[in-house]
């Protein structure tokens, strides 16, 4: 099981704070197609976070990682 | 040096953090809560950060503005939670031995922070409220491979 940690308005359209995808590891790019079939979250302009540092589509996530969707940003 | 916070700003604290003998110029930048953005008025932003990864993410702009600007020394402190008109958001202190150098450094500095740093802020108005997704002034939100390793 993978834990998907999930801000601002992911947050909001996940349900809560995180969500759980049933596979023990796969690729950021099925994740992301993952999320966005099971969660009908638009993941276009989402990237992935492998223990906190951004992922790259072919990066492998497992369920041992720390793992987390970042919409795009708006601090400063 | 680099941190995400729930407590007020101090930007004597920060901008302290970089002052040493060395340095002949402190530049220090703080992001302010803008009231009206395009004639509608905000009442308040909430920021919510990934916080261990955003202090990663400013600590990696560090060692970026390091690469670039050998000389400078830089501390950033961003705020989350509720925070009212013109309370400060972010504050960016950047020392160097010449101005030149501090000036462009922090400015290099808030620049990155909008594109690789995990924090949101969620704009509320008098007639509802949203997440605001990227503010760059390009087309994309998102950072591309050169900008994020």
């Amino acid at each position: 099981m993978i834990k998907v940690n999930c801000f601002a308005h992911l947050k909001e359209q996940a349900g809560g704070n995180h969500i759980h995808i049933d596979r023990k590891e796969m690729s950021v790019k099925e994740l992301l197609q993952e999320v966005q079939e099971k969660y009908h979250i638009q993941t276009d302009s989402v990237l992935v976070a492998i223990n906190e540092e951004y992922a790259f589509p072919d990066d492998q996530v497992t369920e041992y990682d720390t793992v987390a969707l970042i919409p795009p940003v708006s601090g400063g | 040096m680099f941190e995400v916070t729930s407590e007020p700003l101090s930007i004597e604290e920060i901008s302290k953090k970089v002052v040493r003998p060395e340095a002949g110029a402190v530049v220090t930048f703080t992001g302010t809560v803008r009231e009206f953005t395009k004639g509608k008025r905000t009442l308040y932003l909430t920021y919510e950060a990934y916080a261990s990864m955003a202090e990663k993410q400013l600590t990696r702009i560090g060692d970026e503005i390091k690469e670039r600007w050998p000389e400078a020394v830089t501390a950033i402190s961003h705020r989350t939670g509720k925070l009212g008109i013109s309370d400060i958001a972010v504050v960016i202190a950047v020392s160097t031995p010449h101005r030149k150098d501090a000036y462009e450094a922090n400015e290099y500095a808030i620049e990155r922070i909008k594109q690789i740093v995990p924090i949101w802020k969620k704009e509320k108005w008098e007639d509802g409220e949203e997440w605001i997704g990227d503010q760059l002034e390009k087309s994309a939100g998102i950072p591309d491979k050169e900008e994020i390793r």
